[in-house]
């Protein structure tokens, strides 16, 4: 055991952090200082995708054929430490980081070949069609009917919880073929064009008052949408199997970096308010609860790489994923919580439009300091992490059936 | 001994239940909240004149009821439930209160309008760099021709847009923290000098930031002694976080019900969730929480004429226990109703910002835990 980077892997920090510094440039940090969900606009996400593209490092886990790095897991724990402590936006994950593994291990050749190269170069977004307003938690009772009419299926039904649906040019969904007796027989994984005549897009409005068009989440819904059966991946009935090759993925990354990044601003703001003529920072109470905090992290951030450096390539981390979400979704709602208590009396302040002056829109006079105004919305927001990706009852359900059989 | 409340404080809650539940409901609020001017003066004026709600807890003397602050806990508990956004507690509670102790010509010119709707009070405590402390003032009011200059920058001034009135904390000597000379005026809102910068608020509501710039103020809108204010101003904050407390069990309450009553229509795996021991311990102890705050909120109220110290302690402890709940109560509904919690869809996404404000309106858990620990 070694806690130490070897020479090579320290020379590879410096070269990440200085293209970082370069690239992550200074309209896009105020932006991001700005987010109340942890993305740019559509713009931004493009214009930060396109510069990892050119540098080849959009997507650290794909196959070299495709065109990945060739990175060690090392090299790729490096690179999300220097992203996340930067506070680079994350890559928005449909594209590069879901449907593309799918479209690797149960894609055609014609398929891989028309949607990799312009999801690698984000060209095209992607969204994911799998929550129903029936179906959350249990999944595989998924309603939504793709009936067979000719070359077409034809769908019917609604998706909701999609993720940035309105930027998306392509959704992966998983739509019900037929009426098995086991509700996961009957599904399978179809790619439709967002474009297609009888889809509509609604927002969801969530706590944090998103921007018309900002909107973090929607309902999609489908009014006899045709999609070609070539757009099938795998074999019809096989999508539950896509999915769950897919969820593999979604549990797979750490969160601490980005979580360090997060309790760094919080420090930051304490150390700018003022409690009693010092700043907050200074208050024993205040970090005594920051220290909490951080050995928490501490504690989250080990573990992850206990983890991943004990998986072989392809491997899945079984209970310890389950272990990493809930660990890491309930300090992150913790940390947004002690930064709305940092930022004081001016929390209760609405700046709805947090990018206006940013982006030359009016604004009026922001009351209290410019850090504030994230701080309530970013809490409200992130009440979603311990719901999405599977509930922490969900979680702790599945640990209990895989580590005691229960 | 006696914790129940009178007849006529049931028969009061009973009335104005079910006025908000016919006059602000969920839908008719939101379109409240949205509209230009962010409150319902309709709502208010019914309030004073079909309901007698602003006179309830304020002396017969000056045209109230002669309540007292069980009626404010009652009126605020139901309010909360409908996540009512006019200025009660800075009207009634904080100005009425006030006003009616000190007694005297503004008191008999004033009250009376409180009760009758037409003065609307916000209360402008807070400065950018003081945080929860009364005492921490930049505001400064210095004597002049036989009034005072006001001049100053007061932060988050709740329901200040909707305001006649402002009741002023500011200094007339002594340094930035120092407990001797803080004092208190009545400034009206549209003196000379005076500007708002208006603002929604997370929770729904609106507030502005307050500057005075050479503000005159007549020697008799002076509210308690020049520089001895503080004391006042102690109860007043306590008055304050009484109410808001209870504001709050309206708030945690509502929260509870809708969250059972989604757990019982939401079928996930072939049944209800509600069917989930996880998901039913959790409703459990939400009711254990809102419990434990009510014992405390209602102690408190009991004790706001007691000496400042345990009066002081028993706001604080109130506060303490009922924020924790707050907590508990908001982060479970949400957590429960999954993803629609996260939405602006449902109610209680709206109840869960209430809350998450109200845990820290007046001082957070942390500030009251010290406030109480320096009076043991």
């Amino acid at each position: 055991m070694d806690l130490a980077y070897s020479p090579e892997e320290n020379r590879f920090r410096d070269e990440v952090r200085a293209w970082i510094t370069q690239n992550f440039d200074a309209p896009m940090r105020a932006m991001m200082a700005q987010s109340k969900n942890g993305y740019l606009d559509k713009e931004g996400q493009r214009l930060w995708q396109q510069r990892l593209y050119e540098r080849g490092w959009v997507a650290p886990e794909w196959p070299v054929e495709y065109g990945g790095p060739d990175w060690t897991h090392t090299q790729r724990s490096i690179f999300y430490e220097e992203c996340a402590g930067a506070g680079c936006p994350q890559v928005i994950a449909m594209g590069v980081k879901m449907v593309a593994y799918v479209l690797m291990k149960y894609g055609t050749a014609e398929q891989r070949a028309r949607f990799l190269p312009p999801i690698l170069r984000s060209e095209e977004f992607w969204c994911q069609g799998y929550s129903e307003p029936g179906s959350g938690s249990d999944l595989a009772s998924l309603q939504m009917k793709a009936e067979r009419g000719g070359d077409d299926y034809v769908l019917n039904g609604s998706k909701t919880w999609t993720t940035l649906a309105q930027w998306a040019d392509w959704m992966f969904c998983l739509v019900r073929t037929s009426k098995e007796s086991k509700p996961q027989a009957g599904i399978s994984f179809l790619l439709i064009d967002m474009r297609s005549p009888g889809i509509t897009v609604a927002p969801i409005v969530t706590l944090d008052s998103p921007m018309p068009g900002q909107q973090e989440i929607n309902q999609v819904f489908f009014d006899n949408v045709r999609v070609p059966v070539s757009q099938l991946v795998g074999e019809e009935g096989q999508g539950w199997t896509c999915a769950k090759y897919l969820l593999e993925f979604e549990r797979g990354n750490a969160w601490a970096p980005t979580l360090k990044h997060q309790l760094r601003k919080v420090r930051e703001i304490a150390l700018k308010e003022y409690a009693a003529g010092a700043p907050l920072f200074e208050q024993a109470d205040f970090r005594r609860r920051y220290a909490e905090l951080e050995i928490r992290l501490s504690a989250a951030d080990a573990s992850e790489l206990r983890v991943f450096s004990g998986l072989k390539a392809g491997q899945s981390a079984g209970a310890d994923a389950n272990m990493l979400k809930l660990v890491a979704t309930e300090l992150q709602q913790d940390i947004t919580e002690l930064a709305f208590e940092a930022v004081g009396i001016y929390g209760q302040a609405k700046v709805r439009d947090t990018w206006a002056e940013l982006q030359n829109r009016p604004a009026d006079p922001r009351p209290g300091p410019v850090y504030a105004a994230p701080a309530a919305p970013a809490y409200f927001n992130y009440r979603k992490v311990t719901i999405y990706g599977g509930t922490s009852e969900i979680q702790r359900n599945i640990m209990s059936k895989i580590l005691f059989g229960l | 001994m006696n914790l129940s409340l009178t007849e006529e404080q049931v028969l009061m809650r009973d009335t104005l239940r079910s006025f908000l539940a016919d006059r602000y409901a969920f839908d008719t609020h939101r379109a409240i909240l949205e509209s230009e001017s962010g409150w319902s003066a309709n709502c208010w004026r019914a309030l004073a004149n079909e309901l007698g709600v602003l006179g309830a807890s304020l002396p017969e003397t000056l045209g109230g009821s002669g309540g007292n602050a069980i009626d404010n806990l009652v009126i605020l508990e139901s309010m909360g439930r409908s996540l009512m956004v006019e200025p009660y507690l800075s009207t009634v509670v904080i100005g009425g209160g006030l006003l009616s102790r000190l007694g005297g010509a503004l008191a008999e010119a004033l009250v009376p309008k409180i009760v009758s709707g037409e003065v609307v009070i916000a209360f402008a405590w807070a400065e950018p760099q003081g945080r929860y402390e009364l005492s921490d003032l930049r505001t400064t009011a210095v004597r002049s021709d036989g009034g005072y200059l006001l001049c100053g920058h007061k932060a988050v001034v709740v329901g200040a847009p909707w305001a006649t009135h402002f009741v002023v904390t500011a200094r007339t000597s002594g340094g930035e923290r120092d407990a001797e000379g803080v004092s208190a005026f009545l400034v009206e809102r549209d003196t000379a000098g005076t500007s708002l910068q208006s603002y929604p608020t997370v929770d729904g509501g609106r507030a502005a930031e307050l500057r005075f710039d050479q503000v005159r103020v007549p020697a008799h809108h002076l509210l308690g002694e020049e520089g001895q204010a503080l004391p006042m101003l102690e109860r007043v904050m306590d008055e304050a976080i009484v109410a808001v407390c209870a504001e709050g069990l309206g708030v945690m309450r509502r929260m509870l019900d809708e969250t059972v009553e989604y757990a019982q229509q939401r079928l996930q795996f072939g049944k209800a969730i509600a069917s989930f021991q996880v998901l039913q311990h959790r409703m459990v102890d939400m009711h254990i929480a809102i419990e434990q705050a009510t014992s405390l909120v209602t102690v408190a109220t009991l004790k706001l004429d007691e000496p400042p110290r345990e009066r002081a302690q028993a706001a604080s402890a109130a506060k303490v226990q009922t924020g924790r709940a707050l907590r508990l109560v908001g982060q479970s509904a949400v957590q429960i109703h999954g993803g629609m919690g996260v939405t602006e869809e449902l109610a209680v996404g709206h109840f869960f910002k209430r809350a998450s404000v109200i845990q820290h309106q007046f001082g957070s858990v942390d500030h009251h835990l010290r406030r109480y620990a320096e009076r043991l």
